[in-house]
């Protein structure tokens, strides 16, 4: 369909999701059902402010401030929105806590829920039949396999995000980084670690 | 319904494949289909569960074969045809080809919700088993949990029920749960526990309570 797709000087030809892609939209901007001007924006947002590094400014404040830790757990959604954090597919958060007895690791079994505001949309691998139908059943071989070797006398816990709560991981701070500053430790938290796919 | 997506325990799908420094959108369909997606919502084109159980309902190889974008796409495109705002004939003329779509919603329609619940039922620490019982249309109670004991950790919100909303113009409220099920009561071996969040109708009490 449209030549604006194709990179460089020389057009490609779209395929089929593209062209049905670009069908609808162009079917409900005619039809006045949506207004893509806003929607750009709302998608952007999605895309550039939001993402793991928000996640990361949560674990890392956690680490340096045991009451703010405290309230975290009691209250996840309260917490994280006094860092400006909240909003669809957060309304309702709860973070688990990671210890040497117990390592804690987020899936939705039945489609793909996810924490938006603290990790961003999910990446491929959240959202596939391997994942979703692997890491309730076998969770221990699958960390492993993922590159995530827990100690046989830590409890794996599994969380199916299922309902209205989504989940994050508060992951343990790494060994030897007690004298760094808040945001030199915000630094260290990685997306994974905060699904429960890696430890720091 | 037992359809594809309730994937949890299911197995021969192999390795998982993680690709390193993976953008938000792959490809720009991708951020339009993101675009279609909200803005159908803004436009009040579903609620969680029938958008839920539109996806749900996409013939199953579909599902297997599409990622994340797709399967909104789909299921975007099919509840905008169910609800009148677009036909399938303009969509697959504008397309220049096929428009899959999603299969006919085969759930029952529920004229009485029925009044809300906002006392819960159980306290943490009670033993529940969940029900077992196999719905056509939509619901958020995996297969692989149906019939088995579990512990009840947290209750949570009280919440409208995904089952009833996918299918009816009203809403029932009811409290949410985290139930823990021990491995061995899941799949007859040892191993870890998982936590899976259930609406109040999906359990029953045991006689442990």
């Amino acid at each position: 369909m449209s030549a604006e797709t194709g990179t460089h000087h020389h057009p490609r030809p779209t395929s089929p999701i593209e062209d049905r892609v670009a069908a609808l939209e162009a079917l409900l901007v005619d039809k006045g059902i949506i207004d893509t001007d806003a929607l750009d924006g709302i998608v952007e947002h999605y895309e550039h402010e939001l993402g793991p590094m928000n996640g990361a400014k949560v674990v890392g404040r956690a680490w340096v401030d045991p009451d703010y830790k405290r309230r975290l757990l009691a209250d996840g959604t309260t917490a994280i929105s006094e860092l400006g954090f909240a909003g669809p597919e957060g309304d309702h958060l709860v973070v688990v806590e990671n210890t040497p007895s117990v390592h804690n690791v987020i899936v939705c079994t039945l489609c793909s829920c996810y924490p938006w505001p603290v990790l961003g949309l999910p990446p491929r691998w959240y959202k596939s039949p391997p994942y979703r139908s692997r890491m309730v059943r076998e969770p221990r071989a699958l960390l492993r396999e993922m590159g995530c070797e827990i100690d046989d006398g830590t409890e794996i816990r599994v969380w199916d995000s299922s309902a209205e709560v989504r989940y994050l991981v508060l992951p343990m701070q790494p060994d030897g980084t007690d004298g760094l500053t808040e945001d030199e430790l915000t630094a260290l938290v990685t997306r994974d670690s905060m699904i429960g796919v890696a430890v720091l | 319904m037992d359809g594809v997506h309730d994937l949890g325990g299911m197995q021969g799908f192999g390795a998982v494949v993680v690709e390193p420094g993976e953008p938000v959108f792959h490809e720009q369909w991708e951020r339009r289909a993101a675009v279609i997606t909200f803005g159908s919502f803004l436009a009040g084109a579903s609620n969680g569960g029938q958008f839920r159980h539109s996806i749900e309902r996409m013939d199953p190889s579909h599902y297997l074969d599409s990622t994340y974008y797709e399967h909104w796409l789909t299921g975007v495109a099919t509840r905008l045809v169910e609800a009148g705002l677009i036909t399938r004939d303009d969509l697959e003329e504008r397309t220049g080809g096929p428009f899959p779509l999603s299969r006919p919603d085969r759930g029952m329609r529920v004229d009485d919700p029925g009044a809300d619940v906002t006392e819960a039922r159980f306290a943490v620490g009670d033993q529940v088993r969940v029900r077992n019982w196999h719905p056509p249309g939509h619901t958020r109670c995996p297969r692989y949990v149906r019939g088995h004991k579990g512990t009840i950790v947290r209750i949570d919100i009280v919440a409208s029920v995904p089952d009833i909303e996918a299918h009816s113009p009203s809403s029932r409220n009811e409290p949410t749960y985290s139930v823990r099920f021990e491995a061995a009561e899941l799949w007859g071996e040892p191993g870890d526990p998982v936590h899976v969040d259930l609406w109040d109708n999906y359990l029953e009490p045991t006689d442990e309570r």
